[in-house]
C-alpha cells in the first residue's frame, strides 16, 4: 500500500511540475486530492490493514497529501508571479520621455537684486523705508542740500509736473522724510529701494525710469570708517568673499565728504579685463557722510549726530552680475529674458 | 577737461608716468576717465628739408621732391599735397616708418618715379581733422624754419604727449584750467608749484584814452575790464602754443585768438579780443538785451536776443553776447592792428540762459556757468597782454579800464582735529593736518586744535568744516582710513508686515507660473487710464509731466494693464504666444486739475495672461487660458492672504473688457479690482490673441485686518455627504445659489462644492443644471439620517422658493 502511495506521489509531483497554467493545476488538485481521487481510494482500503500498520500508513498518506498540496501551492504562486511579470512587462514606459511641465514663474531680475540687497542689510539691523515716486521739490532737492539754481541739479534733468512737484530723481527724498519722522533722535538705519525718473533718452545704457537703492545711518559718532566697514561687508556678501573695496573721494551735494566705492573686478580678480575696462576696479556705488545741512534741515543736531548714506543702481549691479548688455531689456519684459532668472 | 601731461610739467615736476599720475589723481578725488596717448603708434617720422620740388613728369597732381633727412644723401619723395614747396621743413615718414593704423611706409614707385618715404599731413599723424589749422587742412604740415633736420618730428608736434581727461564733479570747477590742476597735482604729489611769471612792458599810452567802460547790469556783470593792445601783427601762433591747444581739443586760428584760448585754458578765465577799429565807438556798455534785438555772431548766424540775455555793446549796438560769443562785425581779422581785450566776470545764471536759448555752448560759456575765480581776472588779462606783446608784436597801453569790484574777500572755514578724526574714524596728528593744508596752499591759523582756514577764491566749494575734513581726508588717503563696524546697538532690523506680505504675494504669483514684469510708469494720456474698475478712478485727473520727451512717455498711469498688454504684444510679435505675467507697481491719482499737493499713490497688483495654460505636448494635452484659470489664481491668492471668505466676484461691464466675461472683485462690499477677458475689439486694436487680465488694489488687500489662524479640532465623528442637482434659469449665477444653500443648510452644512454644470440639448431652453456636493457634520456627535434629510430638504425648498429651482430628475 505504501508503494502505491509512493507511486501516486511521484506521479502527482511530476504532473504538477509539468503543468503550464492554473487550470491544469486545479485539475491535478481535484484528481489527486479530491474525494474520488486515488489517495482517498487508497485510504479507503486502510480497514484491511493491521492495527499496527494503520497509523503508519495513515501518517504516510497525510505526508503525501501535504507534499502534493505544498507542491501545488508553490507551483500556483510561481505561475501567478509569471502572469504578473508578463503584465508589468507590457506596462513598461519610456522613462526618457519628458515629464509633465510644472508652471513656475520667477521674480524680475531687478526685484531679485533689490531683495538680495535688502536681505543683506536686514541682517545688519536695517529696516526698509519707502516713499512716494511723485515728490515735492523740497524733499527731492532742497532738503538734500540742492537749493534752486544749484549746478548739481543739472546732473539730473527732471520730469516736473508743476513748478514744485516732480517725479523723484533719486530715492534720497525717502532719507529726508525718514529723518524728519525721527524728530532729531537717532539711530536711523534704513535702506530705501524704488523707482526713479530722469529725462534721459532711452538707449543701451540710459533709461528714463530706473531703480535705486539707498542706505542711511544716523547716530552719534558714526564715522567714515564705519561706512567702510558696512560697505566692505556688503561687497563681500554680494560679490564674493575675496572682493576688495576701494573708496575714492567724490562729490554729491548731500554728503561731505563724499566717496565712490569700487570693488576689485569679480571677473578678472583685479588683473584687468573688459568688464573693469582694464583698471581692475568696478565702480559700484556712491556714498558719503551726511552733509550737516541735510541733518539740520531734517531736525538733527549736526554737532551731536553724524551719519552716512550710500546709493547704488540695481540695473548696473544686475548688468554686471549677469552680463546684461542693454538696460532696455529690464523694461521690455521679453519672456525669453525674464525666464533666465529662475535661480536668481 | 583735457589736461596735457607735457604742459602740466611747466608748473609741477612730474617724476611719474602719465598713467601713474592719473591713478593718483583718481584716488585723491578727481576721476581721470581716459589717459590718451597722442602718439597713435607712430615710429620713424623725422624733420625733413625740401631742397627741390618739381612737377611729376607723368602726373598732374604729384610733385617729385628732393628731401634732406639729415642723412648722407637727400632722398626722393613723390608728394601729392598742393602746398608742398622747396625750402619747407616738413614731417617725413621714412622708409620703414609706421603711421597710425599700423600703416607701414615702404619704397615705392609712383607713375614711374621712385618715392622713398612720405611727407605727412597732421591727420596722417593722427591729429583729428577738426583740430588741424585751416591752412594745413588739405595739405602737408609745414614746420617752423628752425626745426632741426633729421630730428624726431613727434616732439616738435607734441605727439609724444599724453592727455588726461578729467571727469569733474560740479564742485571742482577749479580744475577746469591748467593752474587749478597744477594746484591739485602739487598737493597730491607734495611738489613745488611754479606759477607763470607775467611781466608786461607797457607803452606810454593810456588805455583809458581809447575806451570807456560802463556796466548797466551790475548783478549780471560785477566786474568788467578792458585792455588795449596796439600794433598787432596777426600771424600763426607759435607751434608750442598750437600744440597745446590741439591737445586740449581747440583748433588753432591765429596768434590773438589762440592767446585768448590759451589763457582761458591756463587760468580758466574767458577772454575776448575785439578788433578795436571795427568796434564802431570808443565805448563799452554792458546791458541786458532788448526784446527782439538782433546781432550776427562770429559764426555768421543772426541771433535774436531777449531781455534775459546780457550783451556787450558799443553804446548802441550789441557787439557780443556776454560770456557766450562775440559779434561778427568786431571780429579779429587778418588786418587787425589794435585789440580791445575783454576780461570780465559774468554771473553763471545769465550766461547759462543765453547759451541755452541760443543753443551755443563754448569753452567760455561752460566755465562761466560753472563759476570762475573772480580774483584771477586781472592776472589772466595781464598774462594775455604779455603773450600778445611777445607773440603778436603788440604794444600794451597802460592800465585796465574797468567797472565794478575786481576783488572779492576770501572766505573762512574752521575745523578741529577732533572733528576730522571723529568724522573719518582716523587718528591724524595735528602736524599732519598742518602739512596737508600747506600742500593745498591754504593759509591757516592754528588755535589749540582749531584750524582757521582762509579759503582761496579758486576753491569756493569749501565753506564748512566737513569740506575741510574731506580735503584733509582725501590728501591723507582714503585707503589709509581704517575699517570699523557700527557702534549703534544691535537693534534688530526687518521688513514691515506690509513689505513681508508683498513679498509673499510675489512668491505666490511666481508659484502659479507667472513671471514678474517691470514696466514704465509714463505712458500716453489714452493708455494712462484705459482700464478702470471703480467710480472713484473715473473721477480723477490725468497727471502729465510738463516737458515730456515724447507723447508716449507723457502721462503717469493709473492702471498697470496697458503696459502689461504692451508686453504681451511685444512677445506676440516674436511668436511667443503663451505668456503669463504680473506686476506690482505704483499707480497715481490726482484729485485736482492742477496739482497743489502730491497725487495719491497706490500699489496695484496686475496680471495679463494669454495662450496655453497647461501643456503636455506628447500626451496631446493642451489647456487654454480662460477666465477660470485666472480666477483660480486669484482665489488661491485670497486664500493665501486669509481673505477668501470675504471676497466675491460680481459680473460687471468695464471699459475695454468683454461685457459677459468680466467681474469686479469685492472685499466685503468694497470693489478692490477686476478680472476678465479683454474685449475682442480692444484685443484687435492692440494686435493680441485672446487675453485675460486682472488688476487688484494691493494696498487694500494687504491693509485688510485678518483674523489670526486658530486650529480646528480634527473631526471625531463621521460626516455625511449628499449631492443635490437642480435645474435653474441659465443666467442665474452659481454664486447666488451657493449663498442660499449655505443660509438654508444651517449649522450642520459645513462645505458645498459645485461638481457639475450642464447646459445643452437635454435641457429645456434657457435652463441649466447645477450639481453641488454638500457635506454635513456635527463636531459633537454622529448625525442621524433624518437630521440630514431635513436640512437637505430645507435647502431644496429654499432654492425652489428663491430661484424657482427644480430637482433634476
Amino acid at each position: 500500500m505504501q508503494d502505491r502511495l509512493q507511486a501516486l506521489k511521484e506521479e502527482a509531483l511530476l504532473k504538477i511540475q509539468q503543468a503550464s497554467d492554473l487550470k491544469e493545476l486545479q485539475d491535478i488538485k481535484v484528481s489527486y486530492l479530491g474525494k474520488r481521487g486515488p489517495i482517498t481510494e487508497v485510504l479507503k482500503g486502510m480497514g484491511k490493514l493491521s492495527p499496527e500498520e494503520r497509523p503508519v500508513v495513515g501518517a504516510y498518506a497525510n505526508e503525501i497529501r501535504d507534499a502534493i498540496t505544498s507542491a501545488l501551492e508553490s507551483k500556483i504562486s510561481e505561475l501567478e508571479q509569471a502572469v504578473i511579470e508578463e503584465k508589468l512587462k507590457k506596462e513598461s514606459i519610456d522613462v526618457t520621455l519628458p515629464g509633465r511641465p510644472v508652471r513656475k514663474g520667477n521674480a524680475h531680475p531687478l526685484t531679485a537684486v533689490i531683495e538680495e540687497i535688502e536681505d543683506l542689510f536686514l541682517t545688519m539691523g536695517f529696516t526698509v523705508a519707502e516713499g512716494p515716486e511723485v515728490e515735492t521739490d523740497y524733499y527731492n532737492f532742497e532738503a538734500l542740500n540742492l537749493p534752486k539754481g544749484h549746478p548739481a541739479r543739472d546732473m539730473q534733468d527732471s520730469f516736473f509736473i508743476t513748478e514744485d512737484i516732480l517725479l523723484r530723481t533719486q530715492t534720497s527724498p525717502v532719507q529726508a522724510r525718514t529723518m524728519e519722522k525721527h524728530h532729531g533722535r537717532g539711530p536711523v538705519k534704513i535702506v530705501s529701494p524704488g523707482k526713479v525718473y530722469r529725462r534721459d533718452d532711452d538707449d543701451a545704457t540710459h533709461s528714463h525710469q530706473f531703480m535705486q537703492i539707498e542706505g542711511l545711518v544716523v547716530d552719534e559718532n558714526v564715522r567714515l570708517s564705519d561706512l567702510k566697514g558696512v560697505l566692505e561687508t556688503f561687497a563681500k556678501k554680494m560679490f564674493g568673499e575675496e572682493r576688495k573695496i576701494r573708496l575714492r573721494p567724490s562729490f554729491f551735494p548731500f554728503t561731505e565728504p563724499s566717496v565712490e566705492m569700487d570693488i576689485s573686478c569679480f571677473k578678472c580678480g583685479g588683473k584687468g579685463c573688459s568688464i573693469c575696462k582694464h583698471t581692475g576696479w568696478i565702480e559700484i556705488l556712491g556714498a558719503g557722510m551726511v552733509h550737516p545741512n541735510v541733518l539740520e534741515m531734517a531736525g538733527f543736531d549736526s554737532k551731536k549726530y553724524t551719519g552716512f548714506a550710500f546709493g547704488m543702481g540695481p540695473e548696473r549691479i544686475a548688468m554686471l552680475k549677469y552680463g546684461i548688455d542693454d538696460i532696455r531689456h529690464f523694461y521690455t519684459n521679453d519672456l525669453r529674458f525674464l525666464k533666465q532668472f529662475k535661480k536668481a | 577737461m583735457l589736461v596735457s601731461y607735457n604742459w602740466l610739467k611747466d608748473y609741477v615736476n612730474l617724476d611719474l608716468s602719465a598713467a601713474e599720475l592719473a591713478d593718483k589723481i583718481t584716488k585723491s578725488g578727481i576721476e581721470v576717465e581716459i589717459v590718451e596717448s597722442l602718439n597713435k603708434g607712430i615710429t620713424g617720422v623725422v624733420v625733413g628739408h625740401v631742397l627741390e620740388c618739381v612737377q611729376h613728369p607723368n602726373a598732374d597732381k604729384l610733385r617729385v621732391c628732393k628731401v634732406d633727412l639729415g642723412e648722407e644723401a637727400p632722398v626722393q619723395i613723390v608728394c601729392g599735397a598742393p602746398n608742398v614747396a622747396a625750402g619747407q621743413k616738413v614731417p617725413v615718414a621714412k622708409v620703414g616708418a609706421v603711421l597710425p593704423g599700423n600703416f607701414k611706409i615702404k619704397k615705392a614707385k609712383l607713375r614711374g618715379e621712385a618715392s622713398n618715404g612720405m611727407i605727412c599731413s597732421l591727420t596722417e599723424l593722427g591729429v583729428e581733422g577738426k583740430l588741424v589749422p585751416k591752412e594745413y587742412s588739405s595739405g602737408i604740415f609745414v614746420m617752423p624754419s628752425d626745426a632741426e633736420i633729421g630730428s624726431d618730428a613727434l616732439s616738435y608736434l607734441n605727439l609724444d604727449d599724453y592727455v588726461l581727461e578729467l571727469g569733474l564733479t560740479p564742485n571742482r570747477a577749479d580744475c577746469l584750467n591748467m593752474l587749478g590742476v597744477a594746484y591739485e597735482v602739487a598737493a597730491i604729489l607734495n611738489e613745488e608749484l611754479r606759477l607763470p611769471e607775467v611781466q608786461v612792458q607797457t607803452s606810454g599810452e593810456k588805455a583809458s584814452d581809447y575806451v570807456s567802460v560802463t556796466v548797466d547790469a551790475k548783478e549780471d556783470n560785477p566786474y568788467y575790464g578792458a585792455m588795449i593792445i596796439k600794433n598787432i601783427t596777426i600771424a600763426p601762433s607759435p607751434l608750442w602754443m598750437q600744440n597745446r591747444l590741439v591737445a586740449a581739443g581747440i583748433r588753432p586760428i591765429n596768434n590773438v585768438v589762440d592767446i585768448t584760448n590759451y589763457v582761458l585754458l591756463e587760468y580758466g578765465q574767458p577772454l575776448h579780443a575785439f578788433d578795436y577799429d571795427r568796434l564802431g565807438s570808443k565805448e563799452i556798455l554792458v546791458r541786458r538785451a532788448k526784446a527782439g534785438e538782433e546781432m550776427v555772431t562770429l559764426d555768421d548766424a543772426k541771433r535774436k536776443l531777449g531781455a534775459n540775455h546780457l550783451v556787450i555793446t558799443n553804446g548802441k549796438e550789441p557787439v557780443a553776447v556776454a560770456g557766450v560769443m562775440g559779434g561778427a562785425t568786431s571780429e579779429v581779422q587778418d588786418d587787425t592792428t589794435t585789440v580791445l581785450l575783454e576780461a570780465a566776470y559774468f554771473e553763471g545764471i545769465r550766461v547759462r540762459s543765453a547759451s541755452k536759448d541760443l543753443g551755443l555752448r563754448s569753452e567760455a560759456s561752460s566755465r562761466y556757468e560753472k563759476g570762475i575765480d573772480r580774483n584771477r581776472v586781472y592776472d589772466a588779462a595781464y598774462r594775455a597782454a604779455s603773450l600778445m606783446a611777445q607773440y603778436a608784436g603788440g604794444e600794451v597801453a597802460q592800465g585796465i579800464v574797468e567797472a565794478g569790484e575786481r576783488l572779492v574777500p576770501e572766505g573762512k572755514a574752521e575745523v578741529t582735529q577732533t572733528r576730522i578724526n571723529t568724522l573719518l574714524g582716523t587718528e591724524i596728528e595735528g602736524e599732519q593736518i598742518s602739512d596737508i593744508l600747506k600742500r593745498l596752499r591754504f593759509e591757516f591759523d592754528v588755535h589749540g586744535e582749531n584750524y582757521i582756514v582762509t579759503v582761496p577764491s579758486r576753491r569756493p566749494d569749501i565753506t564748512i568744516d566737513a569740506d575741510l575734513v574731506e580735503e584733509v581726508g582725501r590728501i591723507y588717503g582714503y585707503d589709509r582710513i581704517p575699517t570699523t563696524y557700527l557702534l549703534t546697538e544691535g537693534r534688530p532690523g526687518g521688513l514691515s508686515p506690509y513689505q513681508a506680505a508683498r513679498r509673499k504675494v510675489m512668491r505666490y504669483m511666481e508659484g502659479t507660473g507667472l513671471y514678474q514684469a517691470v514696466t514704465y510708469a509714463l505712458t500716453t494720456p489714452e493708455k494712462s487710464n484705459a482700464f478702470t474698475f471703480s467710480q472713484e478712478q473715473e473721477n480723477v485727473h490725468s497727471i502729465k509731466v510738463s516737458h515730456p520727451m515724447s507723447e508716449e512717455r507723457s502721462t503717469l498711469r493709473s492702471t498697470l494693464v496697458p503696459q502689461l498688454l504692451e508686453v504681451l504684444k511685444h512677445n506676440h510679435h516674436r511668436s511667443i504666444d503663451d505668456v503669463g505675467i504680473f506686476e506690482i507697481s505704483s499707480v497715481f491719482f490726482a484729485h485736482e486739475q492742477s496739482l497743489s499737493v502730491l497725487p495719491e499713490e497706490k500699489t496695484y497688483l496686475s496680471g495679463a495672461l494669454t495662450g496655453l495654460w497647461s501643456i503636455h505636448p506628447w500626451q496631446g494635452e493642451k489647456k487654454k487660458i480662460d477666465f477660470f484659470v485666472v480666477k483660480g489664481i486669484l482665489e488661491g491668492l485670497f486664500e493665501e492672504l486669509g481673505l477668501h471668505s470675504r471676497i466675491s466676484f460680481e459680473s460687471e461691464s468695464l471699459p475695454g473688457m468683454h461685457p459677459g466675461r468680466t467681474a469686479v472683485v469685492k472685499l466685503d462690499s468694497i470693489v478692490v479690482g477686476f478680472i476678465g477677458q479683454i474685449h475682442p475689439g480692444t484685443q484687435k486694436e492692440w494686435d493680441l490673441n485672446e487675453s485675460y487680465v486682472f488688476e487688484l488694489d494691493l494696498d487694500q488687500l494687504l491693509g485688510a485686518s485678518v483674523e489670526p489662524t486658530v486650529y480646528q479640532t480634527l473631526p471625531r465623528f463621521p460626516s455625511i455627504t449628499r449631492d443635490i442637482a437642480v435645474v435653474v434659469d441659465q443666467n442665474l449665477p452659481a454664486g447666488d445659489l451657493n449663498t442660499v444653500i449655505h443660509e438654508a443648510g444651517g449649522e450642520l452644512l459645513k462645505e458645498s462644492s459645485l461638481f457639475d454644470l450642464y447646459e445643452g440639448e437635454r435641457m429645456e431652453e434657457g435652463k441649466k443644471s447645477l450639481a453641488f456636493s454638500l457635506k454635513y457634520y456635527d463636531p459633537e456627535r454622529t448625525l442621524t439620517d433624518e437630521e440630514v434629510t431635513k436640512a437637505h430638504e430645507n435647502i431644496l425648498r429654499s432654492l425652489e422658493e428663491r430661484f424657482g429651482a427644480s430637482l433634476r430628475k
